[in-house]
């Protein structure tokens, strides 16, 4: 059964002027004639299906229209044109760990995380230690949040995400971060809920991690969909070698 | 709704929380400064303005307190909720989460502080010697309409605030203006009947009014009272969830 279904889906972005300016500066440019917005399509014509248990990998250079994506598929944008049906409970990581709060301390911030993918109380009061364990921060649970360093910031933003099995996981550049121990940690982590039937969504920069991990391969390239399928190591391969004739 | 209400109510537990927290950080008296607030600004317009309006009036305090009450309240919650959205772009630029949540839990740390203040007038109220009367239950009926108020004019406010932060200093001047026209510290009893309506188009004007009414005068306002204020509120939060729904997917491009 599909759990992920994304039907000629089109992302139109919309950038420019009105970012950043005043009511001042907003009426002269539109006076003056100055004032544009630029609108583009962040992402053209993508088809594709995921079943229970996949892990999508998903690759492309910069701008390729990678995070748009992940926005429409956990339901943040609107995709323009086309469809997408999602059956059960989405859990999006984009920028790990944007929307932790400083000021408050690290169990606090946890369980503000819970409730924004969708978590009960009860279920976070009984899976909070297991998180804390996992994430190796026992030490640090009533400690200010600011006070942590980044990488294991992003060892806890993992942590809640992954402990709580939801049907569809969403990784943004996450297992990029954290020192090496923890980085085989969550892979094997990631494994086992592929296992246990959690679809997963990964981007990554890195092609060896993609290769490891990935049951299934979207390319993208500035917004269109080179390729998509099962056949890892062939994407792979032809992705490096499109990179090597860049580097070239 | 309510179902939905009830699969965020966690979320929304924790970010009431986190706002509180963040409010009362570093500072000695905490909670303690949302009585003290007010209260110095009833000292402060109690000493400046007896001699000007309140020679001939009686419970002049108490006159003063319905008006500072209700206008404190309304301009913390609309000032609070205008930051509300930005506030917390981090999050609903990476998270999908119900945005209005972020508007409604300023609105209960809002509203808390307007019940501490509430106890505290009518600790005045007894010192000023007010009779209570049963009707007193009726102010429950302003409180509620001013809560939705508030979150309709709140839910305006913080939209426009993600398009343009000018809003913010054009909302301080407004509120400064409106705090001149909602006869906080006068009486309007003097003036023609014509200005005297004008004043009900105010809608903070007319749940001062309200409190008064019942506080001071032991009276109920009559039906079209109720319904005027009924109105503003519907048409506040009218256009303010038509905002919200509009723009819903639309915010982040802004911020």
């Amino acid at each position: 059964m599909a759990v992920l279904e994304l039907h000629n889906v089109s992302i139109r972005y919309i950038t420019g002027d009105f970012k950043d300016i005043g009511l001042k500066e907003y009426v002269m440019r539109k006076l003056k004639r100055d004032y544009h917005i630029k609108e583009f399509w962040a992402d053209r014509d993508i088809n594709f299906t995921l079943e229970k248990g996949d892990m999508l990998g998903i690759i492309g250079a910069n701008g390729a229209g990678k995070s748009t994506l992940l926005k429409v598929i956990s339901g943040i944008m609107e995709p323009t044109m086309g469809s997408v049906k999602r059956s059960g409970s989405v859990a999006a990581l984009l920028e790990l760990t944007s929307g932790f709060d400083g000021e408050l301390t690290v169990k606090e911030n946890a369980y503000l995380r819970g409730a924004m993918l969708g978590y009960t109380r009860r279920f976070m009061d009984e899976t909070f230690d297991q998180i804390i364990e996992f994430a190796e921060l026992k030490e640090f649970q009533d400690r200010p949040f600011k006070q942590l360093s980044s990488g294991m910031k992003s060892r806890l933003a993992f942590s809640i995400a992954s402990l709580v099995k939801p049907d569809i996981l969403i990784l943004d550049e996450v297992l990029s971060v954290g020192d090496g121990a923890f980085k085989a940690k969550s892979e094997a982590k990631m494994q086992e809920m592929m296992g246990g039937g959690t679809t997963t969504i990964l981007v990554s920069h890195s092609l060896e991690q993609i290769r490891n991990l990935s049951s299934k391969i979207l390319w993208l390239d500035k917004g269109r969909q080179i390729e998509f399928g099962g056949d890892v190591e062939r994407i792979c391969a032809r992705y490096q070698e499109f990179l090597d004739r860049k580097t070239r | 709704m309510v179902e939905k209400l009830k699969k965020h109510q966690f979320l929304f537990e924790e970010l009431v929380k986190r706002d509180f927290k963040k409010k009362y950080k570093r500072t000695i008296l905490g909670m303690g400064w949302s009585i003290l607030a007010p209260l110095l600004q009833l000292l402060v317009m109690r000493v400046v303005f007896t001699q000007f309006f309140g020679r001939n009036m009686d419970h002049y305090t108490t006159y003063l307190f319905c008006g500072n009450l209700v206008f404190s309240y309304f301009s913390e919650s609309t000032g609070q909720g205008m930051m509300s959205l930005m506030g917390n772009a981090s999050i609903f630029t990476k998270v999908n989460v119900p945005k209005y949540l972020f508007l409604f839990s300023k609105n209960v740390q809002a509203l808390i502080n307007f019940g501490l203040v509430l106890v505290v007038f009518f600790v005045f109220c007894v010192l000023d010697g007010v009779a209570f009367t049963w009707k007193f239950v009726l102010l429950l009926v302003p409180i509620l309409s001013l809560l939705l108020f508030n979150i309709g004019v709140g839910l305006i406010l913080s939209a426009l605030f993600v398009f343009f932060r000018d809003v913010q200093y054009l909302w301080s001047v407004f509120t400064q203006l409106l705090m001149y026209l909602s006869a906080i510290f006068y009486s309007i009893d003097t003036f023609p009947q014509m200005a005297r309506n004008l004043f009900l188009l105010n809608p903070i004007y007319l749940h001062i009014r309200y409190f008064r009414k019942i506080v001071l005068e032991n009276t109920v306002p009559s039906v079209w009272f109720h319904l005027l204020m009924l109105a503003d509120v519907l048409i506040v939060l009218g256009i303010g969830c038509w905002m919200y729904k509009k723009y819903n997917t639309k915010f982040l491009y802004y911020v």
